[in-house]
């Protein structure tokens, strides 16, 4: 409706608050974090960013698509690609935001266009990642090149030169100023979406989640505009893998197999499917248990996977609201102060 | 305000669901101007029909005319575009969002930002609901719901209105309220209107069409219709002489 900010609303507020928290992360990141610290925050950003991508699709979008690590690895791939050739990160940096938005553009096509139903879409984007997997450990062979980058299969792409300043090609970023640069594209994208969301178009994707045939009623062409949010989603997990990949200087097929797929379904489920924050508080939150895990003696007699998958599957059933709307709702019980003069008695949609 | 010139007709419409004919080779033709009612027993065929005409349902056979122009292959939102508003049996909104946005992204789908909330603001005054704006849909009452709904269908400003069974769960007062509001509709728009409640649409109609077994069995004033005794037997059921 209006985007305009209206401060005595409580969603404005909600707003900023995020943005202060997401701000004192950034200016605060280096002079507090050490380097292996910050290394590892670099890398929950760019899942975070994931994680965001699969929440706009999926928790307003209403698109429950299984294979977003493909438009993660797709991504990647093209960074790595770009760069190898061009030897210089600014435009690469751009191919991994367009190569995965026009790939889910012609894939939101044909699965939109042709009326798949949900089912149906989650098994086609899910089988997509699959063949991407089996394709590109299947490269090894020295005809698989693309310019001067060999896709090296199962292998994988490995010394993928990081981020440089733009127009300098030998002067590359250095992990404080990669921390920034992947903070602020985060900040970026999160409030992006927040506008997005607040425009017609971003309520019109809101509304065909809550009806599709009503929305067709109005005269929207919901086949079009799932189709951009779709590609919109492919775009954000794209620039996600760019960073995962500037961090890691390497990329394998691993991006795309069925593990990684998962994960963001379980990253967004716990975080909150229809908010924002939430599938970012679910990647962290996930990451940081599974990290934990690995190094904890107790659950050496144990697949660290079973003791993982067994605290996901009390908490979906103990929270099955997921982390944010829990943490709103017991905010609203326990501190006077957050509650709004006259309550809307929403889910989760507003972070 | 009828105009013999027909806004909508249908030749030979034909439904088929397997070896089930929903609606059987229904020719059909609505003046501009003009507010007909569909009645039958259910599984007439009503429902059915109303989805062919807005290719919910693709047609087996036959053709869907608006303006003179052939609709039968056109999508929903095609359709909708073309100044054709539906109303359905169960009230279609958005439970999510509150009255206010489900009238607003009816309103901007024709006009700018400020000009959509201004159209919004008059019709949440015309259906009576501008006290409940900011209430969630899905928290209302049946018959407030019908009522978003019918805001939503009226602020696309359409020149045909298709009303499946818009007085259902409503309050004796709000089927009061819906009647004049029709009548008052039908001075700028043609409307057909699926209904049940005999007394609504003595009210509000002229001409009515009774289905029966997907085809269409009598056409006539309501008048005429409630003396007609194929209409009884359809409704009552005919009594068998041993």
């Amino acid at each position: 409706m209006k985007i305009a900010l209206d401060l005595k609303s409580w969603n404005t507020r909600g707003l900023i608050f995020v943005g202060v928290v997401m701000l004192a992360l950034l200016f605060a990141g280096p002079e507090v974090f050490d380097l292996f610290v910050l290394l590892k925050v670099i890398l929950f950003v760019s899942t975070a960013m994931l994680a965001l991508s699969m929440g706009f699709i999926w928790g307003f979008g209403g698109i429950l698509c299984f294979g977003q690590s493909a438009f993660f690895g797709i991504g990647g791939y093209a960074y790595a690609i770009g760069v190898i050739n061009m030897g210089e990160s600014t435009v690469p940096i751009l191919l991994s935001v367009l190569v995965p938005a026009a790939f889910a553009m012609l894939l939101g096509y044909f699965m939109f266009y042709g009326r798949l139903s949900d089912i149906y879409l989650a098994v086609v984007t899910l089988a997509v990642t699959l063949i991407f997997y089996a394709f590109i450990r299947s490269t090894s062979g020295e005809e698989y090149v693309i310019g001067n980058a060999r896709l090296m299969g199962f292998n994988g792409i490995s010394s993928i030169p990081v981020f440089n300043w733009p127009g300098f090609p030998n002067s590359p970023l250095w992990p404080d100023d990669i921390f920034y640069v992947a903070t602020t594209l985060l900040i970026l994208v999160y409030f992006g979406l927040r506008i997005l969301l607040r425009s017609h178009f971003g309520r019109v994707v809101v509304a065909i989640k809550e009806n599709e045939t009503r929305a067709e009623y109005l005269g929207y062409d919901v086949r079009f505009y799932k189709m951009i949010a779709f590609s919109i989603g492919a775009g954000i997990a794209g620039l996600a893998g760019c960073l995962f990949v500037s961090f890691n200087n390497f990329i394998n097929p691993d991006v795309f197999a069925l593990g990684l797929a998962a994960q963001i379904i379980m990253w967004v489920l716990i975080g909150g499917v229809g908010t924002l924050v939430g599938p970012m508080l679910g990647s962290l939150a996930l990451q940081m248990l599974y990290n934990w895990l690995g190094t904890q003696t107790f659950a050496s007699f144990l697949n660290t996977y079973l003791v993982f998958g067994a605290i996901i599957l009390i908490f979906v059933l103990a929270v099955p609201q997921g982390l944010q709307p829990t943490a709103r709702l017991l905010a609203l019980r326990f501190l006077p102060f957050t509650r709004p003069p006259e309550e809307k008695a929403r889910g989760g949609g507003d972070d | 305000m009828t105009d013999a010139r027909p806004i909508l007709e249908t030749k030979g419409l034909t439904m088929r669901f397997g070896g089930v004919v929903a609606v059987d080779n229904v020719d059909f033709s609505l003046a501009e101007g003009e507010l007909r009612c569909l009645i039958g027993p259910n599984g007439a065929g009503k429902t059915t029909f109303f989805r062919c005409l807005t290719h919910q349902y693709k047609p087996t056979s036959g053709k869907v005319i608006y303006r003179g122009d052939e609709i039968t292959g056109s999508h929903t939102h095609q359709i909708a575009r073309r100044g054709i508003g539906i109303k359905t049996q169960v009230p279609s909104v958005f439970d999510g969002l509150d009255v206010r946005e489900n009238i607003w992204l009816s309103a901007r789908r024709n006009h700018k930002d400020r000009e959509a909330n201004r159209v919004v603001d008059e019709i949440l005054e015309r259906i009576g609901l501008t006290h409940l704006a900011h209430q969630l849909v899905g928290q209302l009452a049946h018959g407030e719901r019908q009522g978003v709904e019918l805001g939503i269908v009226l602020t696309g400003d359409p020149e045909l209105i298709l009303l499946d069974e818009p007085t259902a769960g409503m309050t004796h007062e709000e089927v009061h309220r819906t009647t004049e509001m029709i009548r008052e509709i039908n001075r700028t728009a043609s409307l057909i209107v699926v209904e049940h409640d005999m007394q609504f649409i003595k009210a509000i109609a002229n001409k009515v069409t009774v289905f029966n077994q997907g085809a269409i069995l009598v056409e006539d004033t309501m008048e005429n219709v409630l003396k007609n005794q194929q209409v009884r037997d359809v409704y009552l059921g005919k009594r068998e002489v041993a």
